[in-house]
């Protein structure tokens, strides 16, 4: 018979992966935000067999019914009907669809921009850096939800124009992270090495660099989806995002007000998706740091 | 001091006067003014005439330098959509935006930096718990969304304040709290931290040694130390709820700046949408030189080093 302490003492130690992935294990909130998350995935992914109604599907005998579990409520729509008849689980889950693209979307271009601008200010410091920390002070003196409202649809409300202008003014927090953290790594041995062995700048930024920053950029990325599925969220609810018959959740619950008094779960459901989504992010990007930056943590 | 005050001062003038360029050749060049006042189904003749009309034919460097040279006169230009100068349409819309924005930073300081206390001086007891959680929680709360179930709740089921409109005090709460419970989270984190570290420093030790214990330490001898980078993020949330006004004045009827901003960016009228935001980022770096120098005043370190 084997005792496990003897197999202990002599396995090697486990590798950084490994322990990262025992930690995401332990860690309740990660393991929370990642199911909630994986459940909307899964929602989106599987919209057309999830309701068993299209989005789009008006059934005017059946308008505003209200969910199975109240009076009046029937199966055939689990979550009841909006204001033209159409399923409200089936707009639920095409508009999680939506909320996802825009979120990954945004934090992507959001992402290019902030770690481009961090990355070339931490490393070639000097002018460079005082551009572009300059370039971040005007950057958070714009009332950013306005001036997307204003560039959505004065350019043509679409999807793309959504995700590229509320990417475009989402990358401030890429940038200060990435900055301060190039800046550490441009003093160690290996990246001075890198140089010494005649790498080219770029070179050091892709090879050496831009591994090092994955852990943060991956956590801010997890936390900016959340940011920007509620910018989508705001804009189409006030009528300058994402346009009708498109199922946004923001959307949903602009067109759900008017009914809200007498049918308040019109308005109560999208918000829900919408405070799950964006709690489900969050929660993600909160553990992801505590898992890949423990030291970071009070 | 005054050679900080002056650099301090030509940077946010330099940082207003980039962000309006910006704003102008964004909002000017992503789209086509002439073609959204003449709407949708015009000919390109009556198009022409419009550009003509508003010089917008000519150079986009041309049409800012006109539109700065008036700023500079105190000329905010014409709003196309309300047919009346932008500057009084601003100024009439003003009073209530400024209301509601101190009534939310009010709210914001009276719930997150109490909480911020309580959370600091045990960290990681239940207490501390509970308050990360309603952080977590409140940011993910769309602001929309918050407001309208306030209204379900607070306006129609048990009528205490009334739905929309901004005639008396009571017509600001729930939009205050709403805008207010946006900034709650890291106003309420940032005190929490910086607490946490003062609380860990030696002056605060001694005074653990001579007997204090509790909020009376926390009110005494941290808090004033802890509140410097808090006044910061507070004068940052300021700036940001004038400009995040839009979404609350929206949901409760509020006629003030934001809904101005939303009416204008349907009807198209640049102009107008142009000169709120410029407005909004010279008030946001108005605030933030305000607080640098609040902060300076405060701690020698800053003013000094």
């Amino acid at each position: 018979m084997s005792t496990p302490a003897t197999i202990d003492a002599g396995a090697p130690a486990p590798s950084p992966r490994a322990l990262l992935v025992r930690r995401m294990l332990h860690h309740s909130g990660f393991l929370i935000g990642a199911g909630l998350m994986a459940l909307l995935v899964v929602a989106a992914i599987f919209a057309p067999h999830i309701a068993g109604h299209g989005p789009f599907d008006q059934d005017l005998a059946h308008r505003l019914a209200p969910p199975a579990w109240l009076a009046g409520g029937s199966w055939e729509h689990l979550l009841g009907t909006d204001h033209l008849g159409r399923d409200y689980l089936a707009r639920l889950c095409y508009g999680a669809r939506v909320s996802l693209a825009i979120g990954l979307g945004a934090a992507t271009v959001g992402c290019l921009i902030g770690v481009t601008l961090g990355v070339c200010a931490g490393y070639f410091g000097g002018r460079v850096d005082q551009v572009v920390s300059y370039l971040l002070t005007c950057q958070l003196a714009l009332p950013g939800l306005l001036l997307a409202m204003a560039l959505v649809f004065l350019i043509g409300p679409s999807l793309a124009v959504v995700i590229c202008v509320i990417g475009s003014l989402h990358w401030s927090y890429y940038l200060v992270v990435t900055r301060a953290a190039t800046m550490q790594l441009r003093g160690l041995d290996f990246v001075v090495a890198a140089e010494a062995l005649g790498e080219s700048r770029w070179q050091v930024i892709v090879h050496e660099l831009l591994p090092n920053l994955l852990n943060p950029i991956i956590v801010i990325f997890t936390l900016e989806i959340g940011v920007a599925v509620l910018a989508e969220a705001a804009l189409s609810f006030l009528g300058v995002g994402v346009q009708p018959p498109t199922p946004s959740w923001g959307l949903m619950i602009a067109e759900g007000k008017d009914a809200m008094f007498f049918r308040p779960w019109l308005v109560i459901l999208p918000g829900i998706a919408l405070f799950v989504l964006v709690m489900a992010a969050n929660l993600m990007g909160d553990g992801l740091r505590d898992v890949t930056a423990p030291e970071g943590r009070n | 001091m005054l050679r900080y005050v002056l650099r301090r001062g030509v940077l946010a003038l330099l940082v207003a006067l980039t962000v309006s360029v910006a704003t102008f050749f964004l909002l000017n060049f992503a789209t086509d003014p002439a073609q959204a006042l003449a709407g949708e189904d015009a000919t390109p003749e009556v198009v022409a005439q419009i550009r003509a009309q508003y010089g917008f034919d000519k150079p986009l460097a041309v049409q800012y330098g006109h539109w700065i040279a008036g700023l500079a006169h105190g000329d905010f230009g014409d709003s196309y959509h309300w047919r009346s100068p932008v500057g009084a349409l601003i100024a009439s819309h003003a009073p209530v935006t400024i209301r509601l924005a101190l009534m939310a930073i009010v709210v914001t300081i009276v719930i997150a930096i109490p909480l911020g206390a309580i959370a600091a001086l045990r960290p990681n007891s239940f207490a501390d718990r509970i308050a990360l959680a309603l952080a977590v929680g409140a940011q993910a709360v769309p602001g929309f969304w918050l407001g309208l179930m306030l209204i379900i709740l607070l306006a129609v089921k048990f009528p205490i304040f009334p739905v929309s409109g901004d005639s008396t005090w009571r017509h600001f709460v729930l939009p205050a709290i709403v805008l207010g419970a946006s900034s709650v989270p890291s106003v309420m984190r940032l005190t929490r931290a910086g607490l946490i570290d003062v609380l860990a420093s030696d002056y605060v030790r001694t005074a653990r040694a001579k007997g204090m214990r509790g909020m009376q330490l926390v009110t005494r001898h941290a808090m004033r130390n802890a509140m410097l980078p808090v006044v910061n993020v507070l004068a940052v949330q300021l700036g940001h709820k004038l400009g995040g006004s839009v979404i609350v004045e929206s949901v409760f009827a509020l006629n003030g700046l934001g809904r101005l901003a939303l009416q204008s960016i349907l009807g198209g009228d640049v102009p107008t949408v142009q000169m709120l935001v410029f407005v909004f980022a010279l008030t946001f770096v108005a605030l933030t030189f305000a607080a640098d120098l609040l902060g300076a005043w405060l701690d020698p370190r800053i003013r000094l080093g």
